[in-house]
């Protein structure tokens, strides 16, 4: 008891410490054992593979390698006139061993993203190899295709040239790096992205904005009504939860066609003329009606989370004290639903920004938004590198909303429930 | 200025929520400026549901409530200027103390300058002075009490309203709770309507009590007398401890009457039995029985002890005595020795005015 450097002994004569250690460690050993088997299933199936994803779209080691001695002999080149001769050889080398490999056609395909028209003049190409003489590969290439003397073509072959490249990145936002290594806009006429991003983040906007003016009401009569009618309007609610996303885009599509049954019931009321039918699908409207109905729980939920806990004495406090119902709604209630708010806007916005199904059905050519470009590039053009780099942007703004809102409202106040 | 004695009036008010049943029966209530009055019952006797009606969170289904003379039925509740203190305290948790004050001095535009004297005051009153800046769920229980009470107070309101204010507290904050709002309302002279179950705290601070059961007043009158002279059994049951003793009046003359038990007769105070033959139930409270007293008295009867227990200050006897053998007894635990134990037989007496003929239960 004198001193107190002397250490506590257990009864087997261990140090305290030694053995609260030892006890401790054999707890985080099975605590981790306990959670390895989903730690494994969630690397395997989910951080493998989205990495994987997403570095295919700076990843362009397969030209690269396919093309090793094009792009060699290709240095030297400024790319304003066309290459000289030793290109043109080394190219031909290149190619042949592709066809004899049978691997040209991934080249073509990857060429075609760069420069469309490529697929062609390279099929055209393989056909007319085999009766090719040695020596003089310029005349002899270019006598296949005019397309083969047209510099672009060449310059389309020096951008793949490094094993990774930011060029999807541009093409994401209608951008290219030219010649000169400078980075420039595309012609207008083909700047499809940048319309495709601002209207994505216009709809997720006026979707969050009318989710949140629908939904504010019916959270509060669900949290206010008594109970026996507040869970029937809670089933109401959590209804279309329960059936497929497809089926409720399909019966949007019944309803706002023009034969519809919405469109029926304006011509029976006198609002429009029968042959004067107001076309409510396939554009924007039929985006925002069908998407706004689907994500309304979303908002719904952490609303009612939010208000159920609110005290009913509190705004009978604002008023005993002398505000207006308004003013104790305004200075009292509302202040106290800012984190379902939040939460709920949050969440609205994150699911809108990124929707893919209901936009394909009901958006039409006006109404589709950026994840369909995305589903296009994986499933029609197999441009998958394009399609990561643009998720991979999608997915970065969603995190940079995350973050701005974590700095204005703080994410420790959303109630999800 | 002389005080109006018809302040607060409840003119034949009844309320029913569903339609069929009345939780509030014909109240009439006449409450004069700058009385404590407290509306004690038990749950359900619709004490909280005239408080709302005075409040303006519920209407009168019949009959009419005036405020200093203005029937204010048709007033809705931010125009009627009354303070509230809630069950559950509703300090508004996103606002800061002094906000939570100035609340209902904004809501009232008064000036800047005005608001900050005006809540100065208020908190020094219930000693919160540098508070200000703190949110509610950063104080104490107690604390926030303080603070709903200043909040209630600081808009100067003729009445305030008080809903089981110290419901949440523990016994002893809820004691020094009781004194401190009853100094508060003694130092300013606001009319307060408090609603309790509690029957200590009405009895503590209330200048009168309006005793509640079944949507009526049973009885309404100053502590003293509502523990003294209960005017009903409901009352005499509710409030304190009694002694009770089911029976039928014998005989009645000279202000006293004879009540006949299954076992024995007593002599009895008659209060609500008019003529022989009445049943009645006889109350007495515990500490009016006495043991072996030195002075006979009226009634004389042997008891025999059947369970004692020791509470500090005094010692709880029960007794069989005329065939009731919960017959409480409250002996102080003085230097005089008593021979109190298990199955003793000792004489017991006490007077007839203080055996009081009641109703029937």
């Amino acid at each position: 008891m004198s001193s107190k450097s002397q250490k506590i002994l257990t009864t087997d004569g261990i140090p305290l410490e030694e053995s609260l250690k030892k006890a401790e460690r054999k707890n985080k050993i099975k605590a981790f054992l306990l959670v390895a088997p989903l730690l494994l299933f969630l690397i395997i199936t989910y951080v493998f593979p989205i990495g994987d994803m997403l570095f295919r779209s700076v990843d362009d080691r397969m030209v690269t390698n396919m093309l090793p001695k094009t792009f060699k002999a290709m240095e030297e080149w400024d790319g304003k006139e066309l290459p000289e001769e030793e290109v043109f050889a080394a190219f031909y080398l290149d190619y042949k061993k592709l066809v004899e490999e049978k691997t040209f056609g991934k080249l073509a395909t990857q060429l075609n993203f760069e420069k469309n028209g490529f697929k062609s003049i390279l099929k055209k190409l393989k056909r007319k190899m085999k009766k090719f003489e040695e020596g003089n590969y310029k005349e002899q290439i270019m006598g296949v295709h005019k397309r083969w003397a047209n510099v672009e073509y060449w310059r389309a072959l020096k951008r793949r040239t490094p094993s990774y490249s930011y060029s999807k990145y541009l093409k994401g936002v209608d951008m290219y790096e030219n010649e000169d290594g400078k980075i420039v806009q595309v012609p207008e006429d083909r700047r499809v992205h940048k319309i495709l991003w601002v209207r994505t983040i216009e709809v997720a906007f006026f979707v969050t904005v009318l989710c949140f003016l629908m939904a504010y009401p019916i959270a509060h009569l669900l949290a206010t009504l008594p109970m026996k009618y507040s869970n029937l309007l809670m089933i109401c609610v959590l209804l279309p939860f329960w059936t497929s996303l497809l089926v409720r885009t399909a019966s949007w599509m019944i309803l706002l066609q023009q034969q519809g049954i919405v469109n029926d019931f304006f011509v029976w009321v006198g609002l429009v003329t029968d042959d004067n039918r107001p076309e409510m699908m396939y554009n924007k409207t039929g985006t925002y009606v069908a998407m706004t109905q689907i994500l309304l729980p979303f908002m719904v939920l952490p609303l009612y989370s939010v208000m159920k806990t609110i005290s009913p004495s509190l705004m009978r406090a604002g008023k005993s004290l002398g505000g207006t119902p308004f003013v104790a709604f305004w200075k009292v209630y509302f202040p106290l639903t800012i984190p379902g708010i939040g939460a709920g806007c949050l969440l609205v916005f994150i699911l809108a920004i990124g929707y893919y199904i209901t936009p394909a059905l009901v958006g039409g050519a006006s109404g589709t938004l950026i994840s369909n470009q995305i589903a296009y590039h994986m499933k029609s053009t197999l441009d998958w590198s394009f399609a990561s780099a643009m998720g991979l942007m999608l997915l970065t703004g969603v995190l940079a909303i995350y973050w701005i809102y974590n700095k204005l409202v703080g994410v420790d106040n959303i109630k999800l429930g | 200025m002389s005080k109006n004695s018809e302040f607060v009036k409840f003119d034949k008010v009844d309320k029913s929520y569903d339609g069929k049943v009345l939780v509030v029966k014909d109240l009439n209530l006449d409450i004069s400026e700058g009385e404590f009055i407290t509306m004690l019952g038990p749950s359900g006797s619709g004490k909280t549901t005239c408080l709302m009606m005075l409040a303006g969170f519920e209407t009168p289904t019949n009959g009419e409530i005036y405020l200093d003379s203005n029937p204010i039925s048709n007033i809705p509740p931010h125009k009627r200027g009354i303070g509230m203190v809630f069950q559950n305290y509703a300090l508004f948790p996103h606002m800061t103390v002094y906000e939570n004050l100035a609340f209902p001095l904004r809501v009232r535009k008064i000036a800047k300058d005005e608001i900050d004297k005006k809540v100065d005051k208020a908190l020094s009153m219930v000693s919160l002075t540098g508070f200000e800046n703190r949110m509610p769920g950063q104080l104490s229980g107690g604390q926030q009490q303080r603070v709903a009470v200043a909040r209630a107070l600081v808009f100067d309101p003729a009445v305030v309203l008080m809903d089981e204010p110290l419901g949440a507290l523990d016994k002893n904050l809820r004691e020094s709770m009781q004194y401190e709002i009853k100094h508060i309302h003694e130092s300013i002279g606001v009319t307060v309507v408090y609603v309790t179950h509690d029957q200590s705290e009405a009895l503590t601070m209330s200048n009168r009590i309006a005793v509640f059961n079944d949507g009526k007043v049973q009885q309404l009158s100053s502590p003293d007398k509502l523990y003294e002279e209960p005017v009903n059994s409901f009352v005499a049951e509710f409030i304190g401890e009694n002694n009770t003793f089911q029976g039928e009046v014998s005989d009645i003359s000279n202000g006293k009457c004879k009540v006949k038990l299954k076992e024995g007769e007593i002599i009895a105070n008659p209060i609500n039995v008019k003529s022989k033959g009445d049943k009645t139930t006889v109350s007495i409270r515990p500490e009016r029985a006495l043991i072996n007293p030195s002075k006979k008295l009226d009634n004389n009867y042997k008891g025999k002890i059947e369970e004692v227990i020791y509470h500090g200050d005094h010692t709880r006897v029960r007794l069989n005595v005329l065939g009731n053998s919960e017959f409480i007894l409250k002996v102080p635990n003085s230097s005089q020795n008593l021979d109190l134990k298990l199955g003793n037989n000792i004489d017991i007496s006490w007077n007839s005015a203080d055996a009081r003929a009641l109703d029937p239960k």
